[in-house]
């Protein structure tokens, strides 16, 4: 094992001394409730004279993405981190930089959208992002954090797609927890040397990105993006293989807590999955035969691998941070539900039963009888193979 | 090396990026044009304001005199025919009153 060190760090500053250890060519960031200890300890780390990253305080979020897409196109190895509105004022260019292959890692700190103005956690800005064409990890504390964004910078490079590293907002991101923080030159050592294939800044061989693209070839191009993320689940388990056999923290696509035998299974994004696992691991004592299953990548959706991995279980509940809004009649199920219902669909599975469960909208806290109520709920419809509500919400007062 | 416009998406270059300089000259946009601009050669004075106006560079130029217009590449905007300082009375192919460079309508030429 290399050396490392055990540290009492909250998530925003586990990912800013990752970010310090990944040395980025350029950082371009805009400082936003509660992504702000990133940039700020970052920008100390830059003032320090710690990291020799080109650091550019940019006037807005888009500005940011705007400036990571030119660093990018540049040849550099690019990094900013958002939240929130900060994500939904990027929204045009976080489509440039998957559009363009740009390696960028985006530290994302989620919280909840406006309006009513709210700083806390849910997963409405992340999600909102879904389609955009990135990678999406999400992670369920400050270790897992750094951990994701260390194996995210690989994970670019290698597919040339950008990659956005997700912890829930003042919950893992203000949280202090034990991180093992490994010594600077494994992390260089583990991310290597990044080398672009091509760079705005080779004058000898000009090139020009993001040019007038129209019928005859937008589609191709198009096309040429989903062939990059049908190439990434593979790329994501050989880089958590190789950072677990480096670290001892081997990293999949999910995880899977009490599902060898499991009837039940709450699925359930981020720091919930703490919470879900301690209720799963009572009932499991008294020998109900209920799992956990905790995506770690949503983008691309693990479709195949979740199908089968829940092609056993008989009812399923779905945790969901956020709302598709108008979605299922305009019952607004969340999208995790929405991804695992069309993945058990699309493999023919017409046995497992699905509810969603609407949980922690603007940082409404999930406690543990919530999700004993799932539980209980699921024991019914694993009995009797009927959802009678398909979309319920949790914790909220009616 | 010109694009291979049947190029599918496994030979299509990545996200479109162009690897040689200058080929906006093989995509042809005098096509988009409905209005075509049409000069008087012999009132002509070459004071060059076209030149220097054109947005696309169609104005053709050969020993610091006009000669015409790059018909491949004018959009029709109508620019130089609002810029031209040169008055005339009656235009060689017009007929009309008013500048050396008039704007004809594109239908009307086969």
């Amino acid at each position: 094992m290399p050396k490392s060190k055990i540290r009492a760090l909250d998530g925003a500053h586990a990912v800013a001394e990752a970010m310090r250890q990944i040395n980025p060519d350029v950082v371009a960031a805009y400082p936003i409730t509660p992504q702000t200890a990133i940039v700020q300890t970052f920008s100390n780390f830059v003032a320090d004279g710690l990291v020799d990253t080109e650091f550019v305080a940019v006037e807005s979020e888009h500005a940011a993405m705007s400036t990571c897409i030119g660093a990018s196109t540049a040849g550099g190895r690019v990094m900013t981190a958002t939240a929130s509105a900060g994500l939904a004022l990027m929204w045009e260019v976080v489509y440039v930089a998957a559009s363009l292959h740009l390696p960028i890692v985006m530290p994302v700190v989620n919280r909840a959208l406006s309006a009513p103005l709210n700083i806390h956690c849910d997963h409405s800005d992340s999600m909102g992002t879904r389609d955009a064409g990135w990678i999406q990890l999400y992670s369920e504390n400050p270790q897992e954090a750094y951990d994701n964004v260390i194996q995210a910078v690989r994970i670019a490079e290698r597919l040339l797609l950008p990659v956005m590293v997700m912890q829930d907002g003042f919950i893992t991101g203000h949280g202090v927890e034990r991180v093992d923080v490994l010594d600077d030159g494994t992390v260089k050592g583990f991310i290597g040397e990044y080398k672009p294939e091509h760079s705005l800044l080779d004058v000898d061989n000009p090139a020009t990105y993001g040019a007038w693209d129209m019928y005859d070839f937008y589609f191709e191009h198009k096309r040429q993006q989903t062939d990059a993320l049908c190439k990434a689940l593979p790329a994501i388990v050989e880089v958590g293989e190789e950072y677990g056999e480096l670290t001892g923290r081997k990293y999949g696509i999910f995880e899977a807590y009490g599902m060898d035998d499991a009837e039940m299974a709450i699925v359930v994004l981020s720091s919930s999955a703490g919470t879900a696992r301690m209720v799963v691991r009572g009932l499991r004592e008294k020998g109900v035969k209920i799992g956990l299953f905790k995506p770690r990548v949503f983008r691309p959706f693990p479709a195949k691998e979740f199908a089968e991995a829940l092609a056993d279980v008989k009812a399923v509940g779905v945790l969901d941070r956020s709302i598709v809004f108008g979605a299922m009649d305009g019952l607004g199920p969340g999208p995790l539900y929405l991804e695992l219902c069309a993945a058990l669909f699309a493999a023919g599975n017409t046995t497992t039963r699905v509810a969603d469960y609407v949980f922690g909208l603007g940082g409404r806290d999930i406690i543990p009888a919530y999700v004993e109520q799932v539980a209980q709920d699921l024991a019914e419809i694993a009995e009797t193979g009927e959802v009678k509500t398909p979309v319920s919400y949790l914790g909220l007062r009616e | 090396m010109a694009v291979n416009l049947e190029a599918g998406w496994r030979e299509a270059s990545i996200a479109g990026t162009i690897f040689e300089a200058g080929n906006s000259i093989e995509y042809i946009t005098g096509t988009w044009r409905t209005l075509r601009p049409v000069y008087d050669a012999e009132a002509c004075t070459h004071c060059m304001i076209c030149w220097v106006y054109c947005p696309d560079s169609t104005i053709l130029v050969e020993n610091s005199k006009v000669i015409g217009f790059d018909y491949d590449h004018c959009k029709g905007c109508g620019i130089c025919a609002v810029e031209c300082p040169v008055k005339v009375k009656a235009h060689a192919y017009t007929g009309q009153p008013g500048k050396v460079i008039q704007m004809v309508e594109e239908t009307s030429f086969e």
